[in-house]
């Protein structure tokens, strides 16, 4: 057998479990995170600046794709994870929780960028102060706009999280009363 | 033309034309400005869209300043005409008082104007007679005041979560 | 012969369908709302509902001094945000009346041209994309990363840049800046070849793109177009040409010009100032050879902020430091209106200031919410999938739409 150098990709470390002969058993709530972690289907809610930066971390430099989440869903109904990039004012709020409430569980929030996080530079009459006053969010990426290593940084942490949830957290009584604070059951 | 002429040319031309609408004419910052009345603004624009030597065929734009200071004359509005061919560039204003915000639309002359005179409307809620379609542009539709007016502030006045006092204001 | 019942002289009433391309679309870059009311597949009319991302600049500008307005100028049209940070900086100067150096005039271009080829980059490739062409959009998109390095290297800040200051620049071009423009002179010229190979003479997107939202220049001019949109449909209007600033009558550029105002049109238009706007900046280079090194901005201490070390130091500076931050500077009171070239046209400020720290009013021209009206016109007539292209030719931005 030739000894081959070392490979310079990483693959995604399988979880622990116990390997034998043909079988490799592991906790069911560990494949699914791994799963659903490594092929994120995001939805751009594109709306300013910040849309900019996401159309270059998709791009080739700082490419997405190499974290599963290349293949982009602008239906919510596919979607897994909503990313809130850019300023939401009041008259675009309730679009944007209509997009949340259509989109099917297990579903993350990413809010990209000051705007979306707390209403950035401006905290005027017609711009919504962040988005957590319609919807949970999970992740907040500060910068204005941030860069794609902190964009990448995000989704990271959004992988995260998705990895150690578990499986049907919708029946959890923790993410009811989150919904319910913002008055969707 | 520089502008000081044009200024001479423009001014004598309105004062023929429109001997009561003509109000007076300065050169702004290098910038021949007439003030012209409130009436007679959609015939001072025609006039001096189909003029012969001069024919201002573009409205580059128009903006409304709030001078909450100037009783009987608080609104103005400012329209900036460019005539491509000659490379010439006039302002006109109009002055008018809080208590009838109504101005004719210029919708009829430049088309461009239908949504420029819609945000006048939305941010200071000046009416544009003759308007084919005014309501709210750029803010929401249930707002119920005009929000660039001096006397509203720029937060929004229901925030509970920001001191102002922490922020500077 | 004999007549069928079904098909008799009974007038069949059309029932026309109406569709919302909502305010989120992915084709649709930007929150714009149509309403289209269509008969199959064509579209009769259309009601487009804007204002989505209102931000209220103008109020907002109201309340800030004049160097921090910059920020918000940057979001305006945030893909080429540097010629609307500089276009402010002249119209504040012009209200001053403070003269700029001709080294700072050319190298304000250089950063304005970069900005047009990046605005121009980002509208071609999607165009590109929105026929179904991908690759041209991975390819030419490194390009403005090159971009993006070199303002990084100026300001700090890749996309909403804030570069420069009220009388100058804050720092001269370090020679790793330099290093980097001349790198992206050699390369830029073949990657823009390469993508204009791929689409340019490409059956399939001409066959797209020709006669798709086609506008006469009468309707044009009476929508008050400027820029790219407006020569695509043959008038040569150019704010760098017809009120020349920042020293841009000692160039020597064409403007390119179309002849029917379509989508094949307006891309060949911004192709052709992409390659005017190369020229240009090599021609910049040049003449900064030729003046004297170092000068960075106008002799203004009132308005320019001395550099920290004199401030330490010098007795004189820390007066000016004070009296530019606490805003104790005598502003004049005046009115004045600037024009510059932007990626999308003319984008004009109208300053009114009335002495005191902040505008008195600032109303900011933006194209895009000028030309975005006559999009109803436009599209009619025309087919679904032809009325997407031609709202991505246009290059509506929405920061500027709805400011």
């Amino acid at each position: 057998m030739s000894t081959k150098e070392k490979s310079k990709v990483e693959t995604a470390d399988a979880p622990p479990g116990i390997e034998g002969p043909g079988f490799f058993a592991t906790r069911i709530d560990k494949v699914v995170g791994m799963a659903r972690a490594n092929s994120l289907w995001p939805l751009p809610f594109a709306t300013s600046c910040c849309g900019i930066e996401f159309m270059a971390t998709m791009a080739s430099t700082y490419d997405l794709g190499r974290f599963g989440a290349e293949r982009l869903s602008f239906s919510p109904r596919q979607a897994d994870l909503l990313m809130v990039m850019g300023t939401i004012s009041k008259k675009m709020a309730p679009v944007l929780r209509q997009v949340y409430e259509q989109m099917a569980e297990p579903k993350w929030v990413l809010s990209m960028g000051a705007c979306a996080s707390s209403g950035g530079i401006f905290d005027t009459y017609s711009v919504l102060q962040g988005i957590d006053r319609v919807i949970p969010v999970d992740v907040y990426i500060p910068g204005c706009p941030p860069r794609p290593e902190q964009v990448l940084d995000g989704i990271l942490q959004i992988q995260k999280l998705v990895e150690s949830e578990s499986i049907r957290r919708r029946d959890t009584p923790e993410y009811k009363a989150l919904l319910n604070k913002y008055g969707m059951e | 033309m520089e502008t000081q002429a044009l200024l001479t040319a423009v001014e004598q031309k309105l004062k023929a034309q429109f001997p009561e609408g003509y109000v007076s004419s300065e050169l702004i910052a290098d910038y021949p400005t007439f003030i012209v009345k409130r009436d007679s603004i959609l015939d001072v624009v025609k006039f001096l869209y189909n003029d012969v030597d001069t024919s201002f065929q573009y409205l580059t734009t128009l903006a409304t300043i709030h001078y909450p200071d100037h009783t009987g004359q608080e609104f103005a509005v400012m329209y900036q005409l460019h005539d491509l061919r000659k490379n010439l560039r006039i302002r006109i204003k109009i002055f008018f008082s809080s208590s009838d915000t109504h101005v004719p639309s210029i919708t009829s002359v430049f088309s461009a104007a239908n949504w420029m005179e819609r945000q006048e409307f939305d941010f200071f809620g000046i009416i544009f007679t003759g308007h084919p379609n005014l309501k709210r542009i750029l803010n929401m539709d249930e707002m119920t005041y005009h929000p660039m007016r001096k006397e509203y502030a720029l937060e929004d006045g229901t925030r509970e979560d920001k001191d102002d006092k922490m922020f500077g204001r | 012969m004999s007549k069928d019942k079904n098909t008799s002289k009974e007038i069949v009433e059309k029932e026309y369908s109406t569709l919302n391309l909502g305010p989120t679309h992915p084709a649709t870059h930007g929150i714009f709302q149509n309403v289209l009311k269509m008969d199959g597949e064509i579209i009769m009319d259309s009601e487009s509902t804007v204002g989505y991302i209102h931000r209220a600049f103008e109020k907002l500008a109201e309340r800030r001094p004049y160097y921090q307005i910059t920020p918000i100028t940057d979001r305006l049209n945030y893909c080429s945000s540097p010629i609307n940070n500089m276009g402010w900086h002249m119209t504040v100067e012009k209200l001053l009346g403070i003269e700029i150096p001709k080294r700072v005039q050319y190298m304000r271009v250089i950063i304005m041209e970069l900005a047009r080829i990046a605005d121009h980059v980002i509208c071609n490739s999607v165009i590109g994309v929105d026929t179904g062409a991908m690759t041209g959009f991975l390819y030419i998109f490194q390009m403005r990363e090159r971009i993006y390095d070199i303002y990084e290297e100026l300001c700090g800040a890749r996309l909403t840049t804030n570069i420069g200051r009220i009388g100058g620049l804050e720092r001269d071009f370090t020679p790793k800046a330099w290093a980097l423009l001349d790198q992206f002179l050699v390369d830029f010229p073949p990657a823009l070849k390469e993508f204009e190979n791929l689409l340019m003479r490409n059956r399939i997107f001409m066959d797209r793109t020709i006669n798709c939202g086609p506008i006469s220049a009468e309707r044009a001019l009476n929508y008050s177009f400027s820029g790219p949109n407006l020569r695509a449909a043959g008038v040569d209007y150019d704010v760098r040409v017809a009120n020349p600033y920042c020293s841009y009558e000692e160039f020597d550029f064409i403007i390119p010009v179309g002849t029917q105002g379509d989508t094949y049109d307006r891309f060949m238009v911004r192709q052709g100032e992409m390659w005017e706007s190369v020229k240009i900046i090599q021609q910049a280079i040049a003449k900064i050879k030729k003046e004297p090194a170092g000068i960075y901005h106008a002799d203004v201490p009132e308005f320019f902020l001395p550099p920290k070390e004199e401030v330490y130091n010098n007795m004189e500076a820390l007066i000016y430091h004070f009296k530019i931050v606490m805003g104790e500077t005598e502003i004049p009171k005046g009115e004045v209106y600037h024009a510059v070239e932007g990626g999308n046209g003319e984008v004009g400020y109208y300053l009114i200031s009335d002495g005191g720290r902040t505008p008195y009013r600032l109303h900011m021209r933006r194209p895009c919410f000028i030309y975005y009206q006559a999009y109803a016109e436009m599209i009619r007539g025309g087919l679904l999938s032809d009325a997407i292209l031609t709202m991505s030719s246009m290059n509506v931005i929405a920061g500027e739409l709805d400011a």
